[in-house]
């Protein structure tokens, strides 16, 4: 049985390789999807600003705001779209929003 | 050879005893004339414990449709019915059923559109769900309508088919009409229609994702399997209506005939209609005509070769249409049906016409007239976009 988007790229399946009705058969595969193609902003983190609270893993929609070693909170660019949420809800301001092509 | 006892009883009422001899597991529908009596006969057997299946009174027809997704997706055995506006009300879901490979059945008691408001037979309904994927067959009596339900189930949940099936039968000209039935035998039925394990079925301990996202990098890969999956059932169908008939003597096929053997002039009808116009076929041929009828019985998948094979022969085929294709090309049946024929190097002329809609009848003699006037037209060469018979224009 072929696996749905195994290490594939969606590209590399014809109509027979697919599974019967289109089921994927391999859960959690949703995780290589690299949403962070959609983002034209990326959010960045002023650390004198930050008081760790983690308000805004709290609100990502994404779930991919985490905090790194120090303990501050950082996005994973693999997933993050750039909707500025976490930037909107940040009480202390430490979150800005700047462009990608910047 | 005809087992059972002969009787007499409602077509509706004989799809609802198909599907209790087949032993249903979940029922999901909202009455609409004029299928209701089809799901209210099955709520009463549910309600009475002589079918042990969930019956779901839903609120509409999408909630229908969409109960009946998660039924047969976890593997129950599923039925429902609607007609007319209802089949428009699902619409969206038909389509998540067939590429979702749901084995569902839905009996469709063909009904007009609105507006004008009309409650009675025509094939609008159909021809809008053409294009759904589902397996679409037309009964044109009460026992066949018994017969082909049951058929359903089966062609439904075979492994290599595993795709919904719409089984069609008239509003009210079949719906509503008392017919004789030969039911079956509850272990005769068993053992055609065994309880079946759908491949795909929801469980906890086999995980997998149903209906998800395809971006347009693979969506066309999707399509295009769904396409040659369809058009490969065409062998099980027919496998699966020569099982039924070595149980119970009546035998189905793709593309069904009527004296049409030497034909010079066919007729093409799908439907009840079609034992109406038989009537005008026997007229004509005590006349010394050589004149037959050709009904398609299979419609989705549409049986390329056996309608070929059946109409190949003839000099002119008069197709009717019980649907409009508003500003299109003659009516549906007819567009497909030459379509069908444009690259055969011998085919038959053809003449579309349009009638019958609104649960109108269309009588022996304007059979007759179809068949005569339309062979008239072919010879003439004059091609009309749209003919309608018994229409005042």
């Amino acid at each position: 049985m072929a696996k749905q988007f195994d290490q594939r790229k969606e590209t590399e399946y014809s109509s027979r390789d697919l599974e019967t009705g289109c089921v994927i058969t391999d859960p959690g595969n949703a995780a290589r999807y690299k949403t962070g193609d959609w983002r034209s902003q990326r959010p960045t983190w002023n650390t004198l600003r930050c008081i760790k609270c983690g308000l805004c893993s709290l609100y990502c929609p994404e779930g991919c705001i985490a905090p790194n070693a120090e303990g501050y909170y950082e996005a994973d660019l693999y997933y993050c779209k750039g909707c500025g949420i976490c930037s909107r809800e940040c009480w202390t301001q430490a979150i800005t929003m700047i462009e990608e092509e910047e | 050879m005809m087992t059972g006892k002969r009787i007499g009883m409602e077509s509706s009422l004989g799809i609802a005893e198909a599907v209790k001899l087949a032993n249903a597991d979940v029922v999901a529908a909202y009455p609409i004339t004029p299928q209701t009596h089809i799901v209210e006969r099955l709520a009463e057997l549910v309600a009475n414990g002589e079918l042990d299946a969930a019956y779901i009174p839903v609120e509409s027809e999408h909630s229908a449709m969409s109960a009946c997704l998660g039924s047969a997706a976890t593997g129950a055995r599923t039925f429902t019915a609607t007609a007319g506006q209802g089949l428009e009300l699902m619409h969206e879901v038909l389509y998540v059923a067939s590429s979702m490979r749901l084995p569902i059945v839905m009996a469709v008691a063909n009904r007009a559109l609105s507006s004008p408001l009309n409650v009675w037979g025509d094939h609008s309904d159909v021809m809008a769900v053409r294009d759904t994927g589902w397996i679409q067959m037309f009964a044109e009596n009460g026992q066949q309508v018994f017969d082909l339900t049951l058929c359903a189930f089966r062609i439904a949940e075979d492994p290599e088919v595993l795709f919904p099936v719409m089984v069609h039968l008239d509003g009210f000209h079949l719906s509503h009409v008392v017919e004789p039935f030969y039911l079956m035998e509850q272990d005769v039925v068993d053992k055609f229609l065994p309880r079946f394990r759908f491949p795909l079925a929801l469980d906890p301990d086999k995980p997998l994702t149903a209906g998800a996202f395809f971006p347009p990098g693979v969506y066309g890969e999707a399509r295009r399997a769904q396409d040659d999956a369809l058009r490969s059932v065409r062998p099980v169908i027919s496998r699966t209506w020569r099982e039924f008939e070595e149980i119970s003597g009546r035998s189905y096929k793709p593309v069904e005939t009527y004296r049409a053997d030497d034909a010079r002039v066919l007729l093409l009808t799908m439907g009840s209609f079609s034992e109406t116009a038989m009537l005008a076929i026997d007229q004509l041929r005590e006349r010394g005509q050589q004149v037959g009828l050709v009904r398609i019985r299979l419609w989705r998948p549409f049986p390329f070769t056996e309608f070929r094979q059946a109409v190949g022969n003839a000099e002119t085929l008069v197709v009717l249409d019980r649907a409009i294709s508003y500003g299109g090309p003659t009516g549906p049946v007819c567009a497909e049906v030459k379509a069908a024929l444009y690259s055969e190097p011998k085919r038959p002329r053809i003449v579309s016409y349009v009638g019958g809609l609104g649960g109108r009848d269309i009588l022996v003699s304007e059979f007759v007239e179809m068949i005569e006037k339309g062979t008239a037209l072919a010879e003439s060469g004059v091609e009309e976009e749209l003919l309608t018979i018994g229409v005042r224009v």
